[in-house]
């Protein structure tokens, strides 16, 4: 069976380009970037080429990016460098719609006594700006806030917050795992101190992250150990990875062009074709401030996890948002803080695409869902019921 | 993903008896769509007061509507006293178990009969005196109870796994963990006096009949108790059991797991060759 992925939030395909320049960096090279004989120096220069390359897809220069081993550890890196740079300062604001790389993060400091702020959103998951000034403190040691989210695709207006924040001397880290590759990024006109991302993201390998630290702001390192990434993160270099995140970002700039226009196209007609063949069902989230590649499409009546588990029955991927696919019995935090309805929380489908999905693709999921769906709704108790109420009406 | 069985995915993809039954004998509504998962369960008698149909329709994952089918499959041809008698185990072992998260599917099967065999018979929904003791879920006093009795169940975690209270805002958790241990002090009296060992003997066979030969005869599977020494229980595995490769994993995790809640929590099976 074909396997049609439309989980590109979860997770990449590594671009064939990316593993092809990787893999030398295995066996042939696989000197460490640190030795001093030049069969190490070599490996040396390839990582000073991949910084170079991923400083360009963010308009950053080489020296503000560390590498690091995932998006996760980059987010704890740049919340606890402000703490540990701020000591003084007890307060972190952040949002209800985090990934658990912040929310958890932010929870686990408020068991050792931070105060947390953990900022609503409206009802298309978008953060109100007037709230979040109120809540800016002399106390406040940093700002935290995702740039796209990684449910609903909604983006933050995180450079207008980053301002906001600097204004008032407070530095501003926002988790762009979602947004890097796919919006343009250019911190050379962004307020933004420190940016988090990951490799796996945009068709590099899993296990490398990026944290951007933008030049002058105050940094404690999270892993102690070597001089490697100028004592800003111990540890020696994962080469290969880093070498392949390198052409990632090559390849990422490259193709924003076509994330904005070939995948939002392709997004936009899955999108527009499953509201128009399957009743009551409704896209969550902002659709006009979004990333180019995301919908999330909930069927009311139904529950994600069934619908998941037919769609693999055709070698479709996709995620949901539904209790029981999050191994907790609520629906996911991000729709419930957009106050989603539980009759549509339950039944959320996120769809993810990437460069290489296809138009057939697209035709093929666009054929699958509806008669799904249907199948799903014809065992819910609440669907004669719900379809008949609407008859009446 | 879920560990699911080939049982639970096959009645998932291929659900038996879905719908309503016509102008059925009992029904019920269990769960809302609030909490993620809802069962509605209908049946009609024969002539000889035996079920003769069993229908549902549900809104859940796929480990719900799987539990569904099976219960409708289960109860069919049995008397309203012997379909009171199934648990939700039952349920979970006819489907060759259920991850643990996923208990609360199989209780959710339970009640929704145990619920149309009252609405059958007249009674009222809920008895008087019952309280709601998670307001997130809408589970009562009476449904926790039983559950941490029949599933001897000892933390909050378990207690949420099974019936989902105490799954949302945690409120509930103090009052969860009261009724945890009210459960369990009344429960011990029964178990803990020392046990001759004929007594043991006799209450380990118990356990295989009752309890433990049934879910393997599904499989077509079955057991033998060879001896009991001390605290070990040796056993010899008969027909599909004995060939299995999983049986290992059987005996230590299903037969073991069960004698040690029903008898003892010393015990130790071990096999002989068959």
């Amino acid at each position: 069976m074909k396997t049609v992925y439309l989980d590109n939030n979860a997770t990449t395909q590594v671009a064939s380009e990316v593993l092809e320049a990787m893999l030398p960096y295995f066996h042939e090279y696989y000197g460490n970037p640190s030795s001093m004989h030049s069969f190490g120096g070599q490996v040396a220069r390839k990582i000073r080429d991949a910084r170079e390359q991923v400083a360009a897809l963010i308009g950053a220069t080489p020296d503000e990016i560390i590498f690091t081993s995932c998006g996760t550890e980059s987010d704890n890196a740049a919340i606890r460098s402000a703490l540990a740079t701020y000591p003084e300062r007890r307060h972190i604001v952040t949002s209800r719609v985090e990934h658990p790389a912040v929310k958890s993060l932010c929870a686990n400091l408020a068991g050792q006594g931070y105060r947390i702020t953990e900022l609503p959103v409206d009802k298309n998951g978008i953060l109100d700006m007037e709230p979040f000034v109120d809540r800016l403190t002399p106390d406040t040691a940093v700002v935290s806030l995702m740039w796209a989210n990684n449910e609903t695709g909604a983006l933050f207006p995180v450079e207008k917050a980053a301002e906001l924040a600097h204004e008032r001397g407070i530095p501003f880290h926002t988790d762009a795992v979602q947004s890097t590759g796919k919006i343009p990024i250019d911190m050379k006109k962004s307020a933004i101190d420190m940016l988090s991302f990951s490799g796996h993201k945009l068709h590099a390998p899993k296990g490398i992250g990026v944290l951007y630290v933008r030049r002058g702001t105050r940094f404690s390192p999270f892993l102690i150990g070597g001089h490697q990434e100028k004592g800003r993160r111990g540890g020696t270099e994962n080469t290969p990875s880093i070498i392949g995140l390198g052409k990632a970002c090559e390849l990422a700039a490259r193709h924003l062009d076509t994330e904005n226009s070939a995948v939002r196209r392709l997004r936009d007609r899955l999108e527009k074709t499953l509201l128009a063949r399957i009743p009551k069902c409704r896209v969550n989230g902002d659709i006009q401030q979004r990333i180019p590649n995301t919908t999330n499409i909930s069927f009311e009546f139904v529950e994600g996890e069934g619908i998941l588990l037919l769609m693999n029955e055709y070698g479709i991927c996709a995620s949901s948002g539904s209790a029981c696919t999050s191994g907790s019995l609520q629906p996911s935090h991000v729709l419930r803080a957009m106050g989603v309805p539980f009759t549509m929380a339950h039944g959320s489908i996120r769809f993810s695409l990437s460069i290489y999905n296809t138009e057939e693709e697209i035709d093929f999921v666009i054929e699958k869902m509806p008669p799904i769906i249907e199948r799903l709704r014809g065992m819910s108790p609440y669907w004669t019921s719900a379809a008949q109420a609407c008859a009446t009406i | 993903m879920w560990e699911y069985t080939d049982k639970v995915k096959e009645h998932f993809l291929n659900p038996r008896n879905v719908g309503e039954v016509e102008n059925p004998d009992g029904v019920a509504e269990v769960g809302s769509i609030a909490c993620g998962d809802a069962l509605k369960l209908s049946f009609k008698l024969d002539e000889n007061k035996r079920i003769q149909e069993a229908k549902f329709k549900t809104f859940g994952c796929a480990s719900a509507i799987a539990s569904s089918s099976a219960l409708t499959e289960m109860i069919k041809g049995m008397t309203l006293e012997e379909a009171q008698k199934v648990t939700n185990q039952d349920i979970a072992a006819f489907l060759g178990g259920l991850p643990q998260e996923k208990m609360h599917c199989s209780v959710m099967g339970q009640e929704a009969l145990e619920k149309a065999i009252e609405n059958y018979r007249g009674a009222p929904a809920k008895a008087p005196g019952e309280q709601i003791i998670c307001e997130c879920f809408g589970v009562t006093d009476r449904e926790i109870e039983r559950a941490v009795r029949e599933n001897n169940l000892a933390t909050v975690e378990d207690v949420t796994n099974y019936t989902k209270a105490g799954g949302g805002c945690g409120n509930c958790h103090d009052a969860i963990r009261q009724i945890i241990e009210r459960v369990r002090a009344e429960a011990k009296p029964a178990a803990t006096p020392k046990m001759t060992n004929i007594q043991r003997i006799r209450m380990i066979e118990e356990a295989l009949e009752k309890e433990i030969r049934p879910s393997l005869k599904h499989d077509g599977g079955d057991i033998a108790l060879i001896d009991v020494v001390g605290n070990r229980v040796i056993v010899a595995t008969r027909g599909s059991c004995a060939v299995c490769k999983a049986s290992d994993i059987t005996l230590k995790h299903f037969v073991e797991a069960k004698l040690r809640d029903l008898v003892s929590p010393d015990l130790i099976i071990e096999e002989v060759a068959p």
